[in-house]
């Protein structure tokens, strides 16, 4: 079965994820700009010397449907990609997913998600 | 005493005075926006107390000395009299005699050149540099290193008296002279993170907002025209109207060669290159606005446009400089100073009382040689008075942030808020509301028959 996996990482990290994911032959990914909180400490924030407490921190979510065989070496890929050690590195999930649909192409299942020559993101 | 027609003068001489000290005032504005515009939004909200800071520090300190430093004598290297404006005589600065404008209103003008000279030393920190380092440099330049360039060009000093050295509103004096300490500070702080990737190449980290970029530029020129025709210190004589020109026609003519030479190399009509052609053509034409025809401004003008996006390509693959001042304000102010040397009309120079007239017009490349000497021992001086100051800020008070700090922004690090705070945050009363439904919809339910209606309606029935 397919498996979407969700990473939440650091925006540095991204373009090194995004590099591992395309070597795998993942056929493609869905980033977005979130906020969130965990261990990492946030910070205080002070408008017009009145201050608050904030906890939420801006990450990067990446979000792909990977082929069943390259779950785990996706998933070991995120993490050796994304890791700096510090306190704030991330998390990534793995869902099942029912199915996937190419719309252009009308393919359905394993092949829609897949593709043989890395594509070069961002080079 | 009655006024007389005689006292008219000075006081329009220094109504000019004041008005252009204002209009040059006014690009602080510019300043302002052309960093918040380059920066990302995580850096846009610093840019403000900065610019607010370096203004208030430039005015006290150049009041306090600076201006005497300046202007107050003719030594070759520093002036001596009037510190905090302790003399309003005209005589007390003998370089700008030849106006009749009050001192305070002269005092104000050359202040607020300063003030631009300092605020272009930022344009190649932002993003990373720390705070307090904007407050400690901003004493020191606005004390010291600016007033004594500008003893030495503006004030009665050894390259404007002793050579001959020709900067009318500031190519050297407040271009370069600003470059030249943002170029020693760049050295020193280094690249931003994520600039250069693991192999070396630099990477685009677009700034966020272009539109603000824009009316930065047309802030600049437009406060251009108080600093160039201003630079007369008076309007009597009308040379300030063909300065005018002049400044106009050399920024229209560099606007059109960055745009020209940038769509030649990138098949774009690039923005920010268009814009960093109109800041590096107006700094050209700077020194050269009191000293040359009108036909010599356009060519001063294009050939900046050109040269700016070279170097800004240039330069970029060297060292960082997020809004392009090392060439929009160092390069082009350097050929601005150096085109006196060509451009220079032997006329202008004779009603000027500086140096001569440039090589198209003499075959002499006497005054190209000591335009080239100024530019040499001004970028000198300042840099290694700037490195100096930049070297100690680093070690006693640290000159940069930490990654961390960098990678969160300048604003919630070093100021506790954003430019931009819902970008980042959830701010109470800004939640999620759904889209209002257009007109007429849903469409209007029947109104419930009431009582009497049935009753009436039985009636009828």
């Amino acid at each position: 079965m397919m498996k979407k996996i969700e990473a939440i990482i650091r925006h540095e990290r991204l373009q090194y994820v995004q590099d591992a994911l395309d070597q795998l032959g993942v056929s493609g990914l869905t980033v977005s700009e979130v906020v969130g909180c965990g261990r990492q400490k946030g910070y205080t924030e002070q408008y017009r010397g009145q201050r608050a407490n904030i906890s939420l921190l801006p990450k990067i979510k990446v979000e792909s449907v990977v082929p069943s065989d390259v779950v785990d070496e996706a998933v070991e890929a995120i993490v050796a990609a994304a890791r700096t050690g510090a306190i704030g590195d991330g998390r990534v999930f793995v869902y099942d997913v029912d199915q996937s649909i190419r719309i252009r192409t009308g393919e359905h299942g394993e092949d829609s998600v897949r593709h043989e020559e890395p594509v070069g993101w961002g080079h | 005493m009655e006024p007389t027609l005689n006292d008219a003068i000075p006081a329009i001489e220094t109504t000019w005075v004041i008005v252009a000290a204002v209009l040059v005032m006014f690009m602080q504005v510019g300043f302002l926006f052309l960093e918040v515009g380059f920066s990302r939004m995580k850096n846009a909200g610093t840019v403000v107390p900065k610019i607010l800071a370096n203004f208030s520090i430039a005015a006290v300190c150049y009041w306090a000395v600076g201006f005497a430093l300046a202007f107050g004598g003719a030594g070759w290297f520093a002036g001596t009299e009037g510190t905090f404006l302790g003399t309003t005589d005209p005589s007390a600065f003998p370089a700008m005699e030849f106006s009749q404008a009050a001192v305070p209103a002269k005092f104000f003008f050359q202040f607020v050149f300063c003030a631009v000279s300092l605020a272009i030393v930022w344009g190649t920190t932002i993003e990373r540099i720390k705070f307090g380092a904007y407050l400690i440099y901003a004493v020191i330049f606005s004390a010291v290193i600016y007033p004594i360039i500008s003893h030495w060009i503006f004030g009665g000093g050894w390259l404007q008296a002793n050579l001959g050295m020709q900067d009318f509103a500031g190519s050297t004096v407040v271009h370069l002279t600003g470059a030249t300490g943002a170029f020693a500070a760049l050295l020193l702080l280094g690249p931003r993170l994520g600039k250069y990737g693991d192999d070396g190449k630099p990477n685009v980290i677009p700034g966020h907002n272009m539109p603000l970029v824009g009316l930065a530029v047309l802030v600049l020129w437009f406060g251009w025209f108080g600093f160039n025709a201003g630079s007369t210190l008076g309007a009597v004589g009308l040379r300030f109207a063909d300065v005018v020109v002049v400044t106009q026609l050399g920024a229209a003519a560099g606007v059109l060669g960055a745009m020209l030479v940038s769509y030649v190399i990138t098949r774009k009509f690039d923005m920010g290159m268009t814009a960093n052609g109109a800041i590096a053509a107006l700094v050209a034409i700077t020194a050269p606005s009191g000293y040359v025809e009108y036909w010599a401004a356009p060519i001063i003008g294009f050939v900046a446009g050109v040269i700016v996006v070279g170097a800004i390509v240039w330069i970029d693959h060297r060292l960082d400089d997020p809004v392009g001042a090392l060439s929009a304000h160092g390069i082009a102010g350097i050929w601005g100073t150096l085109a006196c040397g060509l451009f220079t009309s032997p006329r202008l120079a004779e009603l000027n009382g500086i140096g001569d007239g440039g090589l198209f017009y003499t075959g002499s490349f006497h005054q190209l040689g000591v335009q080239a000497v100024g530019v040499g021992a001004a970028f000198v001086s300042v840099f290694a008075a700037s490195f100096a100051v930049f070297y100690a800020i680093k070690r006693v008070h640290g000159l940069r942030v930490a990654e961390e700090e960098e990678r969160y922004g300048l604003d919630i690090v070093e100021h506790g808020m954003w430019g931009y705070p819902e970008a980042f945050m959830p701010v109470p009363g800004s939640e999620y509301r759904p889209p209002a439904m257009p007109r007429g919809w849903p469409p209007r339910q029947p109104a419930p028959v009431t009582q009497s209606q049935m009753a009436t309606r039985f009636q009828e029935g």
